[in-house]
């Protein structure tokens, strides 16, 4: 809207309405929906695929409690238009209830993103690990090392993209608390990112435990790097098996690894020492973000219901070159990285080799497929080590 | 017309709440209309809106303590917790403003001014902390007690012609900002290209000499990009944190664009870290011409906005209003490449560039290292003395230095010039 006013200056003005619901309706804000709509023309991902014109009116007009707007959850796949083959997801949470404030945006992008998976569908997680079948005895002359990852969020604070620090150093300060109380094999130290000596910086780095300062544009467009190194550190136990990064991508991310091959063990660790952390904060009387249609809530779409990435460092330097290597790896609903993690490539025939999947599986399901397709792959580079065929060991799709 | 807003209403705004985004709502009380367009009175742009907030102002207060910029320096508890709750007119909040000094605490040598304006309000709104950063950064200037002059006649201008055998090219170049959009950190979309159009709609007016084409990022062929990266026009997407961290770069390269003159000697570059940046450059020394055809070609795009209703954002107190307030007042940076090989070996050479109010840079721009012995070289000053004031003091302060190059070349002695001002 423009009105000429005495002076022949225009004059625009941002306002917006609030109510007491959980979802807040804004009237205008600032220009026209039709004006602020993003050009997408370049882009791809998923944000790009779904969010049309008449999609974007409708939810500018909304935020979540927190103030959270959808311009908000799409800046990161406004700034990173993506790439010919690899589909990011291009839109981030800034808290629990974005999920539901922009569901009409945010449910195709799951649905897409996870495998088919409906706006009706139920999520079940499962962190028992006596529900696990084997796992104790993958070839450590094949697998070097093993670990499983998840993150949780921590109900009643804002996530990284939009937390104010006060929020960001609630959430540190209630994570080490209850880490502080942890017993056991589980014991351990917090060290903050900014209080951190020079000793200890070196020996995170030599432990591979230290995370830095994101510098991928698709973390950084959206917010979540804000006010580096405030509120951050690593936790880790005495024995260097169970690791906690606190406010980077997610409000927790939580580590269990150790060399070998002896995933049972890991997801042994894994389970107890979450299961042990959600019992404290209960304690507290708070709990991670979790619904039944979502499972665990965080900050990036695609590491909704279980977040969690088990996964091996495997030597299968034949299998590796193998024409069905993609299609065994896709049979086995498995993913390849290279050893540095996501986006890098493998060196010398190493992979890291761990669940395509995050949500519609329970987390025992999907360390279950990591710990019978990596037996699967080891079988088969051994076979071709001799110079026999493996299309007996072939796969059916899961 | 023209609705003056009550202050009954304004105390009626409520439940503003503090987001990281571009949030800092404001309610209006039985808005079920659509839009309520409206001036708000100087006195409520100053007590800046309400703004509700989740957690305390101790708890939100920015660990500083291993920073070193302007704002670092001058926001102290009690300010931030004064100003955190206050949000301009279009919402802009404290905690936006200061984001890129939180981001970027700064080097022990260099001292960055860590904080911008979002619109044009936030210089009033969060004047307790922006006022003793601009008197910081501008040498004292005072905002509360000092006017700012404005003088574009370039005719008043004093011998502009430098010696060719030493100076290689020259520049003037400035920003200018539409009243009444935001600011580069805080715009919309929708907004930037309001910029966009506003400003390239004005620049197609321009006649004669200035007549010349618009470029939009977006929409540049691979030819035309060769060409502007071969002439060193074409911005690139800034990757300095000191300028992403504030909002700036966002929707990159969205409503981005450069225009020059058929003659390539008047360049605008439209929503870089401004809305505007003005150049006027050529190879060679005559800075007279270049300082012409500047205040030609401001005052033309002036009165081709006006036309259509629009002004730049500027007032008495801090001249031309732009994003980072080191920019303040005339935003003025003139300078010239000038080769000194004799002199920038002497020892004396630093203490006479800081007697002359000038600045030496390599010849990339801020933060590059000089290449051989040829500097840029430009005003230290930008608010507090107008723009013929400062070019003079550049033409001037070219001219020693070439004359003490020249002594030295003779084997004779120089000296070092009494300060100019101060």
């Amino acid at each position: 809207m423009h009105l000429s006013i005495a002076g022949g200056l225009p004059c625009r003005m941002c306002v917006l309405l609030f109510s007491n619901d959980k979802m807040a309706k804004l009237t205008i804000k600032r220009l026209s929906p039709e004006e602020e709509f993003p050009d997408l023309s370049q882009h791809n991902n998923h944000m790009a695929k779904v969010l049309t014109q008449d999609m974007y009116t409708k939810l500018r007009d909304r935020a979540t409690p927190n103030g959270f707007t959808i311009d908000g959850v799409i800046q990161t796949g406004i700034d990173n238009p993506g790439h010919p083959f690899i589909m990011t997801v291009g839109c981030v949470a800034g808290d629990e209830e974005t999920y539901e404030v922009f569901k009409e945006l945010l449910d195709p992008i799951i649905e897409d993103r996870h495998g088919g998976y409906k706006p009706t569908d139920k999520h079940k997680t499962d962190l028992n690990p006596d529900n696990l079948k084997g796992g104790d005895d993958l070839d450590p002359n094949y697998v070097i090392s093993s670990r499983v990852r998840t993150g949780r969020s921590i109900r009643g604070f804002c996530l990284p993209p939009h937390c104010s620090r006060g929020e960001r150093r609630g959430v540190e300060k209630m994570s080490v608390e209850a880490l502080d109380s942890l017993s056991g094999d589980l014991k351990g130290k917090y060290y903050a990112l900014k209080n951190m000596t020079d000793a200890e910086q070196q020996q995170l780095i030599d432990d591979h435990f230290l995370f830095d300062k994101p510098v991928s544009p698709l973390l950084l467009a959206s917010g979540m790097a804000r006010d580096w190194p405030d509120g951050r550190g690593i936790w880790h136990n005495d024995t260097k098996t169970f690791l906690v990064w606190v406010n980077e991508e997610d409000h927790l991310r939580v580590i269990s690894m150790q060399k070998g091959g002896n995933m049972k063990e890991v997801f042994n660790r894994f389970c107890t020492g979450l299961t042990k952390i959600e019992t404290l904060f209960k304690d507290k009387g708070t709990s991670f973000m979790w619904n039944e249609h979502l499972g665990y809530v965080l900050t990036c779409p695609s590491n909704l219901g279980t977040g969690l990435r088990a996964g091996v460092h495997v030597k299968i330097p034949n299998m590796s070159k193998h024409a069905k290597f993609e299609e065994v790896l896709k049979r086995l609903r498995l993913q390849k990285r290279g050893t540095g993690g996501v986006d890098t490539a493998a060196v010398g025939g190493t992979f890291d080799i761990s669940n395509a999947d995050r949500l519609g599986f329970s987390e025992v399901e999907l360390v279950q497929m990591v710990v019978d397709g990596v037996k699967l792959l080891v079988e088969m580079e051994k076979k071709l080590e001799k110079g026999q065929s493996i299309d007996d060991l072939m796969p059916a799709q899961k | 017309m023209h609705t003056n807003f009550s202050k009954s209403m304004a105390n009626n705004f409520a439940r503003i709440l503090s987001g990281k985004r571009n949030v800092g709502i404001m309610s209006l009380v039985g808005a079920g209309s659509l839009t309520a367009a409206f001036l708000l009175n100087r006195e409520h742009v100053t007590a800046g809106a309400q703004v509700r907030r989740v957690y305390p102002a101790s708890a939100d207060y920015p660990d500083l303590r291993k920073h070193n910029n302007c704002m670092a320096s001058h926001l102290t508890p009690a300010i931030y917790a004064k100003l955190v709750d206050k949000a301009t007119p279009n919402g802009y909040t404290l905690d936006q403003a200061i984001q890129t000094g939180v981001d970027n605490p700064g080097h022990p040598f260099i001292k960055t001014v860590g904080m911008v304006a979002g619109d044009e309000e936030s210089y009033e709104v969060f004047a307790d902390l922006l006022d003793p950063v601009i008197k910081e950064r501008h040498n004292g200037y005072d905002p509360q007690t000092m006017t700012h002059p404005t003088d574009l006649d370039s005719s008043k201008l004093k011998s502009g012609k430098f010696d060719e055998r030493y100076v290689l090219s020259s520049r003037v170049r400035t920003g200018r900002s539409i009243r009444g959009l935001s600011l580069p950190p805080a715009c919309t979309r929708a907004e930037r290209r309001e910029v966009e159009k506003v400003v390239v709609d004005a620049l197609a007016g321009l006649k004669g000499d200035l007549a010349g084409t618009y470029y939009s990022l977006t929409h540049m062929t691979d030819q035309e990009q060769q060409q502007l990266i071969d002439d060193h026009f074409l911005f690139d997407k800034p990757v300095s944190p000191l300028l992403t961290c504030s909002g700036m770069a966002r929707d990159w390269p969205d409503a981005r664009g450069i225009w020059h003159n058929n003659t390539k000697t008047f360049l605008i570059w439209i929503n870089e870290e401004d809305h505007t940046r003005v150049i006027s450059m050529e190879k060679g020394g005559n800075m007279k011409r270049v300082f012409d055809r500047f205040c030609t070609g401001l005052k033309e795009v002036e009165r081709l906005i006006q036309e259509k209703g629009w002004e730049f954002m500027w007032n008495e107190r801090l001249g031309y209003i732009l994003t980072c307030p080191s920019n303040l007042g005339t935003g003025l940076r003139a300078g010239v490449h000038v080769n000194l090989p004799k002199l920038s070996k002497d020892p004396r050479f630093t203490k006479i560039l800081d007697n002359l109010r000038l600045q030496k840079r390599g010849t990339g721009g801020v933060d590059t290292a000089a290449v051989g012995s040829t500097f840029d070289i430009s005003n230290l000053d930008r608010l507090g003395q107008s723009e013929v004031q400062l070019v003079q003091t550049v033409v001037d302060g070219v001219n020693y230095l070439i004359e003490c190059e020249k002594k030295l070349e003779k084997g004779q002695d120089i000296k070092i010039p009494p300060p100019v001002r101060k």
